[in-house]
């Protein structure tokens, strides 16, 4: 499984026709202490750069955008309730949702591991 | 030395620069007919005449204590004791706009955070804002946060609504591309709201005492709500009620919207006014206006900061809960300085006086041959039935001195219907001798225009 990654600094992870969107380390360390995280319910589609969700911290709230097009097949509940996880855990147990790719060459387009470092580097 | 700023020289250069001729091509998009170019103003006259001119002027308005005085309809008139001015001049207070950084002023907040716990305790809610900026903004407000949370687009509004209330709240709420449903006139209280809730339906907001005086029992209605997905908007333009009645939480409102005027505030020409707004906690992050809490800093010592400001526009922009970001903080602090001064007991005291004035009032005028009271579950206020259009009458007895009440076509303008009604309201400030007073000129002339 290779991750992707968006200059909105989403993850995506795909796993044949479905794949786990979260946010990444970098985005996360930049909001601060995470204190309220709204996701879609189960069924809601997305095309690629919707707003998908919203990611509140002590300082600022941000959207969150579909890195790519799908429908959600599971939000996860674990950081609804527990939003301090998206701080601890942001590229593992803190996934936002989980989507069913509807053009899964959409994936292609995003940064790899290496192009993702390399544009952080240029922040 | 001069003393104006800019010369004839300077403004041509300036108008030269941006390509105008004259400065009234910067107001070319003035419609002709709105300028008015012969205001005919006499020429200046010195202080002290000018002050007899403007003084005799203001005599010939009637106010609130020039006699009995039975005017209501959103807008109450109640004692307020001279502290609370005093404490609402302090320069700390009179002086301060909301506050924007989230720990400065930690006076203004802690007032702010006793509003809020007021406010939710009165409403029995479980949070409170730091106010809007009144009661029919709050309950605008309130139909764009259902529509939020529900993610419908039906605002079913209760015949008993406050018209003015109604008409923001559809204006809000039609802007935004949703539908709003008004019930007919309802002068007794009798519509079957809950059988107009459909699927569809964001909210039903009811008003209780509603515009006619009639207290309302909100648990079926919110079950028929809840029922169907929606959300009940309970509003309550007399807040002095909430020391006699039951609350709009504990019958089971989503959300409690309302006038906060009645305590520590004057009827000051009809604002500046206070808008209360409250809700249950899991709806909080839906909740428009500005958020004050308690915490503790580093030491441990008790602080209160802004909170959840990420919701509002200076910080989340276009994508803000709302674009209230003020509250209307001095008419705040005067209902926290009155509400703090009564107490609880001291509300539940004020409340049953204004319930027993308006019961003598209303058994008083019902035995004036031809005088019907609509109203059979009132608080302070109830709606009469006089035998023939409500308004002469009132201009009739306000020539007598007598402020008598509300005319129902002054709040439902082309409503046949509503001519014959008289919206009367009795407060502590009324005495046995105005309702005599009052019940002595409707009898002569309901029997002059015989």
């Amino acid at each position: 499984m290779t991750t992707r990654y968006t200059r909105d600094h989403e993850w995506v992870r795909q796993d044949g026709e479905h794949a786990t969107v979260g946010i990444t380390p970098h985005a996360a360390e930049q909001l601060g202490d995470v204190v309220f995280v709204e996701l879609p319910a189960a069924g809601a589609s997305f095309s690629k750069g919707q707003e998908m969700a919203v990611v509140e911290s002590v300082k600022a709230a941000s959207d969150v955008y579909a890195p790519v097009s799908g429908s959600v097949v599971e939000a996860n509940a674990g950081i609804v309730d527990d939003p301090a996880s998206v701080n601890a855990d942001p590229a593992g147990s803190a996934w936002f949702v989980k989507l069913k790719l509807t053009n899964p060459a959409e994936l292609d387009a995003l940064m790899d591991d290496a192009a993702y470092a390399a544009y952080l580097e240029t922040l | 030395m001069r003393y104006l700023p800019l010369s004839n020289a300077d403004r041509a250069a300036m108008l030269a620069t941006i390509g105008a001729q004259r400065i009234d091509d910067l107001f070319a998009d003035v419609p002709a007919d709105a300028l008015n170019a012969t205001i005919d103003l006499p020429p200046h006259r010195g202080e002290q005449e000018v002050e007899r001119i403007l003084g005799a002027m203001a005599a010939k308005n009637r106010t609130a204590a020039s006699g009995p005085f039975f005017v209501g309809a959103g807008a109450y008139k109640h004692h307020v004791p001279a502290t609370v001015d005093h404490i609402i001049q302090r320069s700390e207070f009179l002086t301060s706009y909301t506050p924007y950084q989230p720990e400065i002023a930690q006076g203004t907040l802690q007032y702010l955070f006793e509003f809020q716990t007021q406010v939710a305790a009165l409403f029995g809610m479980e949070v409170a804002n730091a106010s809007m900026y009144d009661g029919s903004t709050a309950c605008a407000e309130a139909a764009l946060m259902a529509r939020r949370i529900t993610k419908r687009g039906r605002v079913l509004l209760s015949g008993g609504l406050h018209p003015h209330y109604a008409a923001v709240t559809r204006m809000n709420s039609e802007l935004v591309g949703d539908t709003v449903t008004p019930m007919p006139l309802d002068p007794a209280g009798e519509e079957d709201i809950a059988a107009a809730i459909d699927d569809a339906t964001s909210c039903v907001i009811v008003q209780s005492p509603d515009a006619f005086g009639n207290l309302r029992d909100l648990r079926p209605i919110a079950a028929a709500a809840h029922a169907k997905g929606a959300l009940l908007i309970a509003v309550v333009t007399e807040v002095i009620s909430l020391g006699a009645v039951m609350s709009p939480g504990e019958m089971g409102a989503d959300i409690a919207v309302g006038e906060g005027q009645s305590i520590g505030n004057g009827l000051n020409f009809g604002g500046p006014y206070v808008g209360l707004f409250a809700t249950r906690e899991r709806f909080m992050r839906q909740m428009p206006g500005r958020l004050c809490g308690m915490t503790q800093d580093a030491d441990g010592k008790r602080g209160f900061v802004l909170t959840l400001s990420t919701r509002e526009q200076h910080i989340r922009r276009d994508k803000a809960t709302s674009n209230i970001c003020t509250n209307s903080g001095l008419c705040a602090l005067a209902f926290t300085a009155h509400m703090t001064l009564m107490g609880e007991a001291g509300l539940r005291r004020l409340a049953a006086i204004n319930h027993q004035r308006a019961i003598e009032a209303a058994d008083a005028l019902a035995a004036i041959p031809g005088v019907k009271v609509l109203t059979r579950s009132f608080f302070n206020e109830f709606t009469l039935r006089l035998p023939q259009a409500a308004e002469p009458i009132v201009e009739r007895l306000a020539a007598r001195g007598v402020l008598a009440g509300v005319p129902g076509s002054r709040l439902w303008i082309e409503t046949p219907e509503a001519d014959d009604l008289l919206i009367v309201a009795a407060t502590e400030c009324v005495t046995g001798e105005d309702i005599e007073r009052f019940c002595s000129v409707l009898t002569s002339a309901l029997e002059d225009l015989r």
